[in-house]
């Protein structure tokens, strides 16, 4: 059980409480390759709180924070509630698909980037927003969200 | 009167948010101190006086949610601070949380005084992540110094706190869902009754407070509920901090006396609309809101007042919108959210919602009919009155308002799109 060392560590320190099973499960995530809950690992999860495996498997879909696929090493999050709207975040839209070369939805072939819409993240000051592996940035524009693709580049992909 | 008051936020930018001694030289735990040397009557009393209410949005007397609370009898009982702020346009908790914990901590302390809990949450949402970790070190620290803990101020008061991650669901805002997240499940309401003041986490009685409602309740002890009632309306005491954004100058967290205008919270406080264009509509309270007419600019922001028109505090976001962007398109933008985020529970949310934005989007293709907005009034109506929560009861306020102010703009698009299909031949 060599691989889930990791998830073991997480639960120990949660004292193996199921009660805590969705912030236990944010933790896994980030230990896990592709940063989601496969199903071995909801398994896995499951069979050490024992909860049932349904119950694991709704709570990851359930909330947004919880991932059922894989995400690239730099998941970008587009936020497309009311005020990004309003504060043209197409134009955000359109940089980041034009940059990467990938749709909304999608990941680039080297599995660096995902790209996502989001609900708002409470960043409507510094509209439009994105979070780049959870870190905000703001007051982006077409020409700032392209510097912003080439330092995630330089900072990931060399 | 000045537009901008500084109670509830006095200490914001006036220490780092990390320094415990800091927030004591600043008059930090004197509120706490009077709870415990005055007793609960006087806490109970002084709350009634300064007439808070929710800050999340309910906008419930907090003096009758604590003064409930404090009645009942069981073998144990819990205070949580709702700090999943998830209403889009509100970001005003985030603030708190960062330039002020402390306060919230002491306002977490006097409510578990007052209820008789020993145990207390913070649910902080994911995305506040950095702010969860800032707030964990601050509760490290209020422990060393003896704040929390057992035998706090050498008295027989003991109590202890934890942050618990939200994970990115909207519906958890809503209490019995928070509790049902915090248990190990998906957060679906609750039936009431039990309430979770009766009821709540594990099945004991549970008292949730927003943020700022446990900020202001320091606040109020700290300063005496006769001055802080000194401002705002008759009917809306004090201030109430909020957050602006959308087309507007000078986006932000404010704090305002209860009885500015509208126009004094978008030209005064927030410096103007970008590029001096004209307000088209304001939306109030979060995106379960209503949306404000341009026109009604005037109104004071107050409970009293925005009741009689039937707009909202709600969560206190003022979100802006200027004459550059359709109603329609904003309208998509509020159903889309709410398809997102309904939990699935109930009929009237989870098929609503997919027909509202259904519905929405023909005005968009242009291929909306008469009918379909007869058919978007029926279905709205029916959440509103069915749904399960509050999620499905408020998602179509929007949509509800924008009926009553902007019609005229909607029957512009059927009409466009009936000439633009019969252009096409394709109008049958």
């Amino acid at each position: 059980m060599n691989e889930y060392s990791q998830i073991d560590r997480v639960l120990q320190r949660y004292h193996y409480d199921s009660k805590a099973l969705v912030n236990i499960l944010q933790e896994v995530q980030e230990t896990c390759k592709g940063r989601y809950i496969s199903e071995a690992t909801a398994e896995y999860v499951a069979e050490r709180l024992d909860v049932t495996k349904s119950n694991v498997y709704e709570v990851v879909t359930f909330f947004a924070a919880l991932r059922e696929h894989p995400v690239g090493e730099v998941l970008i999050q587009l936020c497309n509630s009311t005020v990004c709207k309003v504060k043209k975040n197409i134009e955000v839209k359109n940089a980041l698909e034009e940059a990467l070369g990938i749709q909304m939805g999608e990941t680039t072939k080297d599995k660096k980037f995902t790209l996502q819409y989001t609900t708002c993240f409470g960043a409507c000051d510094v509209s439009p927003a994105v979070r780049v592996n959870k870190v905000v940035y703001g007051n982006l524009d077409r020409e700032t969200t392209l510097a912003l693709i080439a330092k995630l580049r330089r900072e990931h992909c060399e | 009167m000045n537009r901008i008051q500084q109670l509830i936020t006095a200490n914001f930018d006036r220490y780092d948010g990390k320094d415990i001694e800091a927030y004591i030289r600043l008059g930090g735990f004197t509120a706490i101190k009077k709870a415990v040397e005055q007793g609960s009557d006087y806490v109970i009393d002084e709350l009634k006086l300064a007439g808070i209410k929710g800050r999340g949005g309910a906008a419930y007397p907090t003096w009758k949610k604590w003064d409930a609370g404090r009645r009942r009898v069981a073998e144990q009982k819990f205070v949580i601070c709702n700090a999943d702020e998830g209403e889009p346009g509100t970001f005003k908790d985030r603030e708190i949380l960062k330039k002020d914990p402390y306060k919230v901590i002491e306002g977490m302390m006097i409510s578990a005084y007052i209820f008789g809990a020993k145990k207390g949450f913070v649910y902080i949402r994911e995305e506040y992540w950095d702010i969860q970790k800032t707030f964990k070190k601050a509760i490290e620290k209020a422990n060393e110094a003896g704040y929390l803990g057992e035998g706090i101020l050498g008295t027989d008061f003991d109590f202890t706190l934890e942050v618990f991650s939200g994970a990115g669901a909207y519906v958890c805002g809503e209490g019995s869902s928070l509790i049902e997240s915090m248990e190990g499940h998906a957060g679906r309401p609750r039936i009431k009754s039990p309430r979770i003041g009766e009821k709540g986490y594990l099945g004991y009685p549970t008292l949730v407070n927003n943020v700022e409602t446990l900020a202001g309740v320091t606040r109020i002890l700290e300063m005496g509920a006769s001055e802080y009632a000194r401002y705002g309306t008759e009917k809306s005491k004090g201030t109430k901090v909020i957050s602006v954004s959308g087309n507007v100058n000078r986006p932000g967290v404010y704090e305002v006396p209860f009885g500015v205008s509208l126009r004094e919270i978008v030209y005064d406080v927030a410096g103007g609309v970008e590029n001096d264009r004209p307000v088209k509509f304001l939306q109030l309270g979060g995106i379960s809101g209503p949306l404000v007419p341009g026109s009604a600019l005037d109104t004071k922001y107050a409970y009293e007042t925005l009741d009689e028109k039937g707009f909202t505090v709600g969560s206190g976001s003022v979100v802006v919108v200027d004459d550059n962007n359709r109603i329609i398109d904003y309208l998509v933008s509020v159903s889309d959210f709410f398809y997102h985020e309904s939990c699935g529970k109930c009929t009237p949310c989870r098929e609503g919602k997919r027909q509202l934005t259904r519905l929405l989007k023909k005005f968009v293709d242009g291929t909306a009919r008469l009918e379909d907005v007869n058919a978007i009034e029926k279905v709205a109506n029916t959440m509103k009155h069915a749904s399960f929560c509050g999620l499905g009861q408020t998602a179509p306020t929007a949509i509800l308002s924008a009926l009553k102010y902007f019609m005229p703009e909607l029957w512009q698009l059927v009409e466009e799109g009936v000439h633009e299909n019969v252009a096409e031949g394709e109008w049958k």
